[in-house]
């Protein structure tokens, strides 16, 4: 039998439960989903059973993990974080200008690193093969960019406000509007892939990807902020998203970076 | 709030990890993203394997990078894995000279995944790895792993996190040599003969 959204809303509710259960009970604060997280159908097969082994980075400068993939100038185009530039055409849509600012979890800020993203159109669909979704095609609109961190490690896109879509993860499923994002630190142990919302949006509370983060105050950093000042006059509209990479980095990797 | 402020650092808090997703395949994998190791370079090592859910089926939609020394155990500082043409806007690929450590590798319909990079040199105490990271729908928060080469049986024997590891696990995380210099090294997300994962707290 098909889930309901009812399902799923049960569910989601009994995990939220349960993790506030832990934490009153004195469990440390959950910053990330736990990777089996029933609502999110996907996730059932897709993730390991047997505890992780944890690796003490202080004992070992020698890891590999603690050091990572350097990225340049050749990396990237000038034009890469502007998406609405890729085609002939204008895309369709709104135009929005996302900045944010790329800090350790120190809150030092992590420079000259390789943010990538990708995005559904303004109608909600993706430029791949196998999105099923009968959504328009933006000829105009491909919908993926990449970017440097600058000296302060700040980056910015200029693209088109992505719509959002079906999915099938039970009946009348739909994702709220996101950007994904890929993003590189100092360490290969920083590493990240998210995805950032938009405020407001009142598919949040349906949304079992969003939910997997059961922590209220973590999943609020998920979502940008409508900041007036990076509105560009006569062109988009702007939101701040600031991303703060978890994971240990060590110092002495920096050198010559 | 999304506007962090790093003058406090009580309030600068970890942004969570979600899952890749099924559409990262436009966006993400790059030309020559497995062609890791110089063109024609005498210590290219191939891996691959498969990568597996709990049911045993492999996964068309996972995303693999890995991340290595060079043969003399030295970290990569070359830029130039993702290369772009200014004229095209698209993808130039690697310069087929240096070598940046860095590989993206996309499974492919049968939930495959082959690497061609330079055979990793050690590092301090540890035995010769290359660092894995794991991406797929459906997973979350991303699974780092390693893939340690086999043959010298007392470094392996000595390596810090696979004395870690309980001794029926180990090989998990050990590539099978195939002929020389190819290795398989298959990734089980779930079930039986999981491989092991690591944290990095």
């Amino acid at each position: 039998m098909a889930l309901t959204q009812h399902d799923i809303d049960a569910e989601i509710a009994a995990e939220r439960e349960a993790y506030e259960q832990r934490v009153a009970a004195g469990a440390p604060v959950e910053h990330h989903p736990a990777r089996g997280y029933a609502p999110y159908r996907s996730s059932v097969l897709r993730h390991p059973k047997q505890p992780p082994v944890n690796i003490d980075v202080t004992k070992d400068p020698e890891l590999v993990e603690l050091s990572s993939p350097a990225w340049g100038e050749r990396d990237i185009t000038e034009i890469d974080n502007d998406l609405t530039r890729q085609h002939h055409g204008e895309p369709i849509g709104e135009r929005i200008t996302v900045e944010g600012r790329l800090l350790d979890r120190d809150g030092r800020p992590v420079r000259g690193q390789l943010i990538e993203i990708w995005q559904a159109n303004s109608a909600g669909r993706y430029a791949h093969r196998r999105e099923q979704h009968d959504a328009p095609l933006d000829p105009n609109f491909t919908g993926a960019g990449r970017t440097l961190t600058d000296g302060d490690g700040f980056y910015r896109f200029t693209t088109i406000q992505p719509g959002p879509y079906p999915w099938r993860n039970h009946t009348n499923a739909w994702r709220p509007a996101h950007i994904h994002f890929s993003v590189f630190g100092r360490s290969f142990t920083q590493r990240l892939v998210t995805q950032m919302y938009f405020p407001n949006d009142p598919l949040f509370p349906y949304d079992p990807i969003l939910q997997s983060v059961t922590d209220d105050a973590a999943r609020q950093r998920l979502v940008a902020t409508y900041d007036h000042g990076l509105s560009v006059p006569e062109f988009s509209l702007g939101y701040r998203w600031d991303i703060v990479l978890d994971g240990p980095s060590a110092t002495w990797t920096e050198e010559g970076r | 709030m999304t506007k962090i402020d790093p003058s406090r650092p009580g309030t600068v808090l970890p942004t969570p990890s979600h899952t890749v997703g099924p559409f990262y395949g436009y966006a993400l994998p790059f030309p020559g993203g497995a062609e890791v190791a110089p063109v024609g370079h005498a210590d290219t090592v191939t891996v691959h394997g498969h990568v597996y859910d709990g049911e045993g089926a492999p996964l068309p939609d996972a995303l693999v990078e890995i991340w290595g020394p060079a043969p003399d155990g030295s970290m990569p500082t070359a830029t130039g894995s993702m290369r772009r043409d200014p004229a095209s806007g698209g993808f130039a690929g690697r310069n087929g000279l240096e070598f940046t450590g860095f590989g993206r590798i996309p499974t492919d319909a049968d939930g495959h995944w082959v690497v061609r990079t330079l055979r990793p040199g050690a590092r301090g105490v540890n035995a010769p790895y290359l660092a894995v990271c794991v991406f797929a729908r459906g997973l979350l928060t991303h699974l780092f792993t390693r893939v340690y080469l086999p043959g010298d049986d007392a470094a392996l024997a000595a390596d810090p996190v696979l004395r870690q590891v309980a001794e029926d696990r180990r090989r998990t995380l050990i590539a099978v040599e195939q002929s020389p210099a190819t290795y398989r090294f298959d990734i089980r997300l779930q079930g039986e003969d999981e491989t092991v994962f690591l944290e990095f707290p």
